[in-house]
């Protein structure tokens, strides 16, 4: 059971409060129609599964309902950072030497 | 029986002797004491076998004193209701008239019948042995398992309903100490000190841990006094909480400790002052694990015959309960430690046979002490087999060689009724494990120790490989201060002085697990391993030879590990003999992971009080109580209870269905459609919103109408349905489906937070605000006009218009929509109006006998007209193209939708995708089941290539005739061939594909 800081109520709160949202920073393509199948497909499916750090969205949903960020060590389950919707994270996988 | 064990009383025990207990074994009555285990209770009554063995049915004895039993675990309770599977008797407190039987054993656990299957079968039964067995023919499997089972299974579950009552409770703490042994007490007065908030939990019913069984005097007194003193001084301390008889049974991600403290179960059975048990759930800044160390087993032939146990158990039960449970002993030993053990014996007034020690010599402090005594000492030597089958008769001792496993003299026999073994001691470190975190072997104790981890986490004691008592103490000390500044509480020092203790000078221990055989493994005196499932040295060494070589997979080839002790006995010296066998040392064969529970935990603590009508909320509308009182069955609908129909009395549901059905398209009937769900959404980009989310256009909704909608998830496949209408130029009513409001909402925020944050929209779910009243059929503008003030003539008021209107008294908004087909009312009043406007609507409908109905007609009128339910015509593998509901999607809106794109992808454009028809079943009477598969040709081998499914079915009062929706490959263009339905009787009806709109297909009488 995580226990998970909301940027938005500025405060850590169990995990029972939240729902994973998936994969954060996916952008939906400005003009989809001019896209191929197998672009569209990239959007639509492709998602990473990265062992080590993951920024992924959480939705605070029996609190402010707010969408956030989160960067998350997918092994050890350590949460290194929230932030919010629209801001980019601090902590990359790069940085730590991870793809 | 009289408790032939039980020696006379001394100042360290923990029985109350003016407080006998009766308590009932396996039907025969005997005596304990207050204080008394099970376990304890049974070696005092001198009751040896307590249970057969798994696999080979073969006589057990009790063998620990803790957690790591794996023999005597018992069936507990007297009642279906109280019964408890598989307890250990050595955790289980005694209670008077407490009733407990073996597990195991077939008729009896003194005469078994499968024993002679063991005995004959013993040698042919090694590991995978029912896989090899029963592998042919295939098909027979099922009737084996059948028999296998049976002669399986340990413990039976309960056959009624837990009258318990359990509870949970939520905790923030500096400090969670996990263990109240010297390092956890110590460890937790020094956190406390610092004024941190200290919890501090215990799995046995006092706090002490080791102590509780040693003799080993603390500042020159008992080491009780000791433990009751820092006791004392915690209790009387207002931050700290201490938990007796409180297991923890999971350390979990970002240090959440759980658990379990059983509260009445040491007082008797459905015991209702509290609680019964109540599940910790404690958040930690910083967590201490003191959880001390296991004793390891020896490995030797027959080493499973009652009468075989752990030393440091036989010194429990003689310390602690008062019990010697023998008269003779011979103990075999690696290490100076197990020796108290038989100075206990010894002191106890019992013969002590020998020590038979594995290493060539020892010239320890205890080793000394055991002389002094005249107690005869045999080093390098090893216990090689046992004599006796339900209790030990002797044992075969010769010299052995561990370089080379071979036993290197001549066996010398001695008489004992008691053989205890002690390998060393293996640090308790499932809970370290249990997020994640890899033990790593230390060569000083031979034993794993937890590895490094991410949580805030300090171990002391026994479990980071400290043993002397002076050592664990002051370990303890300097963990709890430390543990107390990292959560910002004192400076990491601390105030309490170490206590005067003498700790015995020892000489080294030997790495030993598996005690040679005169005989190759394979062909010796069964050695167990793993008692629980019956797994011996010569099965993991099979495996092995085999090609089982990762310590995983030998685990799930021989069973080891896998009973309810989880492998707390066996499973170092599983992994031991596995290293050498492939002759790889032990940190290179490493060791299977632990993960909760640590052990057993009933499931009714882990529900808590969330069962019954707690389990899940209901939701009820507010006329909720009018469908009571008029003989409504219900339906859930997500956490909705719904009218499903309303049967009058004597009237089968298919009775009551029709009435209803008629009823609608021929008068007017009422359903209650305030589940439905409703949000609000208001803002000046609204309508540019819902052009995004819904498939067909809104920029031209004028006020006052309303439209229907389709919403499709990004991949173009519906995904929800409603009607929303427009209140006002920046404001909209959108309903959703009853099970789909909280997805949809969630849905809209998601697009608006992370894509649309520019769009000025506002959303708010208004569900629960509305009561909704849907009036349906020819008859029903006559009902309306009797309570409303305005004029609901068609020339006034449109098909797809709302009004705002006054309802019996009651200020309403009137939505002029259909999902029957008929000329519809949809009447919305506040919620809390509901039940009056409800009411005054079935007094006006009364001269039209107005029909309530329910979920089922409304299902069976909106499948005559075709309209979808989403969830039941579709699964979200549907378009609307799929549906033949092209008709809702908008082609000139600028902005490409969500779902769109996706339409055009290839796979999406085939014709021969499932499509939505409707299907007539050529027997007009046959209802085909909803689920049923569809094939073209009905003549076909099996597996049949299935083209579709039946998704919705009824029988059509009004039509007279059954009918069915169904999605089928390339359906729309099929229309009028035939196809097949085999069903799972074994019987195939024929259907003829039509159009879904069975019922006036033009859509007049919804326009009158």
């Amino acid at each position: 059971m995580l226990l998970i800081h909301c940027p938005y109520c500025e405060e850590m709160r169990e995990e029972e409060e939240f729902s994973p949202a998936g994969q954060a920073h996916i952008v939906r393509p400005l003009d989809p129609e001019v896209l191929s199948d197998e672009e569209w497909a990239r959007y639509l499916f492709f998602r990473k599964n990265p062992r080590g750090l993951h920024h992924e969205m959480w939705l605070h949903t029996h609190g402010c309902r707010k969408y956030f960020n989160v960067t998350r060590n997918t092994v050890t389950y350590q949460i290194m950072e929230s932030y919010k919707m629209g801001q980019q994270p601090s902590v990359t996988a790069s940085e730590k030497g991870q793809s | 029986m009289t408790q032939v064990n039980r020696v006379a009383a001394a100042a360290n025990q923990h029985i109350n002797r003016n407080r006998p207990l009766t308590f009932i074994f396996n039907g025969k009555t005997y005596q304990g004491y207050e204080g008394d285990t099970i376990a304890s209770a049974l070696l005092a009554n001198g009751v040896d076998v307590i249970g057969r063995s798994f696999k080979y049915s073969r006589p057990r004895g009790i063998i620990t004193c803790d957690s790591q039993e794996p023999n005597a675990i018992f069936q507990v309770g007297s009642t279906q209701a109280t019964t408890i599977p598989n307890p250990r008797a050595t955790q289980t407190e005694l209670y008077q008239g407490l009733t407990a039987s073996s597990t195991n054993g077939w008729p009896n656990v003194d005469f078994d019948l499968m024993a002679g299957l063991g005995k004959i079968g013993g040698a042919m039964m090694p590991p995978g042995f029912y896989y090899k067995t029963f592998m042919y023919p295939q098909s027979l499997w099922m009737s084996y398992e059948k028999l296998i089972r049976k002669g399986a299974g340990l413990g039976c579950s309960p056959q009624q309903p837990d009258p318990d009552e359990y509870d949970k409770m939520h905790h923030h703490c500096d400090v969670m100490i996990v263990g109240a042994g010297p390092a956890g007490l110590a460890a937790a007065l020094a956190a406390a000190e610092t004024g941190a908030r200290v919890i501090i939990s215990d799995e046995q019913n006092e706090f002490g841990g080791h102590l509780l069984c040693s003799t080993q005097a603390i500042d020159g007194q008992l080491p009780s006094l000791w433990v009751k003193d820092i006791v004392d001084k915690l209790t009387t301390m207002g931050n700290v909480l201490l938990l007796p008889r409180s297991t923890v049974f999971g350390y979990y991600d970002h240090n959440l400790v759980g658990i379990n403290e059983r509260r009445t179960d040491h007082l008797g059975e459905h015991v209702t002052t509290s609680s019964r048990q109540r599940v910790h759930k404690v958040r930690a800044k910083q967590v201490i694990l003191a959880t001390g160390a296991h004793e390891r087993p020896l490995v030797y032939g027959n080493n499973d015959v009652p009468g075989c146990m752990l030393a440091n158990a036989v010194s429990t039960y003689i310390n602690r309960y008062g019990v010697v449970p023998g008269n003779e002993l011979v103990l075999m030993t690696t290490n100076d430690n197990a020796y108290k053990t038989a100075i206990d014996w010894h002191q106890a007034g019992r013969k002590v046979v020998a020590i038979v020690d594995t290493r060539t010599t020892s010239n320890g402090e205890l080793v000394q002490q055991a002389q002094a005594l005249g107690i005869k000492v045999l080093f390098g030597q090893g216990v090689i087999n046992v004599k006796g089958s339900k209790r030990v008769k002797g044992v075969e001792v010769a010299a052995i060689n561990a370089e080379n496993h071979s036993v290197s003299s001549a066996i010398s026999h001695y008489s004992c009724d008691t053989v205890a073994s002690s390998g060393g001691w293996s640090p308790v470190i499932h809970l370290s494990s249990h997020t994640g975190s890899r033990p790593v072997w230390n060569d000083d104790i031979a034993g794993f120790v937890p590895g490094e981890t991410v949580q805030q986490q300090h171990i002391c004691g026994g479990l980071s490989g400290v043993y002397a008592l002076s050592n664990v103490i002051s370990d303890g000390f300097k963990t709890g201060s430390t543990a107390a500044q990292d959560a910002g509480k004192g400076d990491g020092s601390y105030a309490s002085i170490l206590p005067l203790i003498n700790d015995p000078q020892e000489d080294p221990a030997m790495a030993l697990f598996h005690i040679p055989h005169s005989k190759p493994t394979s062909r010796a005196p069964k050695q167990f391993v793993d008692y629980q499932n019956d797994v011996t040295a010569a099965g993991i060494e099979l495996a092995n030879r085999e090609g089982f070589e990762s310590i995983e997979h030998v685990k799930r080839y021989t069973a080891l590990g896998f009973g309810t002790d989880q492998g707390k006995l066996g499973n170092i010296n599983g992994m031991a003999i596995t290293a050498k066998s492939l002759n790889k040392t032990i940190p290179e064969t490493g060791t299977t992971i632990f993960r909760p529970m640590y052990t057993p935990t009933t499931f009714g603590a882990l529900a808590g009080a969330d069962v019954k009508h707690l389990f899940d909320p209901a939701r009820f509308s507010a006329m909720h109580k009018w469908h009571l009182d008029n003989g409504a069955e219900f339906e859930d609908v997500g956490q909705w209870k719904r009218p499903w129909y309303f049967a009058k009395t004597g009237e089968t549901m298919q009775q009551a269905l029709e009435r209803e059905c008629l009823a609608t398209r021929n008068s007017v009937g009422i359903l209650d459609a305030s589940t439905l769900g409703k949000i609000d959404i208001q803002g000046k980009d609204a309508r540019e919103f819902l052009n995004r989310i819904y498939t067909n256009p809104w920029s031209k909704l004028a006020v006052g109408k309303c439209r229907y909608g389709v919403m499709c998830k990004e991949d173009g496949m519906v995904f929800d349905d409603g009607v929303t209408a427009c209140l006002g130029e920046n404001r909209f009513i959108m309903t959703t489906t009853t099970g789909g409001a909280a997805g949809v909402l969630q849905w809209l925020e998601l697009w608006h937070q992370t894509e649309w944050p520019e769009l000025e929209v506002y959303f708010s779910t208004v569900t629960d605000h509305w009561s909704t009243m849907t009036i349906s059929g020819p008859n029903s503008r006559k009902v309306l006009e009797k309570i409303c003030d305005v004029d609901v003539s068609n020339d006034n008021f449109r098909y797809m218009d709302w009004i705002e209107a006054t309802v019996a008294g009651v200020k309403a908004r009137i939505f002029r929509i259909s999902f029957t087909g008929e000329l519809s009312f949809e009447i919305n009043v506040q919620a809390n109006y509901g039940m009056h406007t409800w009411q005054a609507v079935m007094a006006a409908g009364q001269e039209f006998d107005i029909t309530p109905y329910g979920t089922e007609t409304m299902h069976i009128l909106r499948a005559e007209k075709g309209f979808i339910i989403v969830g039941q015509d579709t699964d979200g593998s549907v378009t609307p193209q799929d549906l033949d509901m092209d008709w809702v999607v908008g082609k000139k809106k600028e902005f490409s939708f969500i779902g769109k794109r996706s339409w055009t992808r290839f796979d999406n454009k085939r014709d021969d995708r499932k499509q939505m028809v409707g299907l007539k079943p050529k027997d007009p009477k046959f209802v085909l089941p909803e689920g049923a598969q569809i094939v073209f040709e009905k003549d076909q081998p099996i597996p049949m290539t299935m083209v579709g499914h039946v998704t919705s079915s009824y029988y059509s009062a009004c039509m007279g005739y059954s009918f069915a929706l169904a999605v089928v490959k390339g359906g729309i263009s099929r229309k009028g061939q035939s196809v097949f339905l085999p069903l799972s009787d074994g019987t195939t009806v024929e259907a003829e594909i039509c159009s879904p709109v069975f019922y006036d297909p033009k859509g007049d009488r919804q326009n009158v």
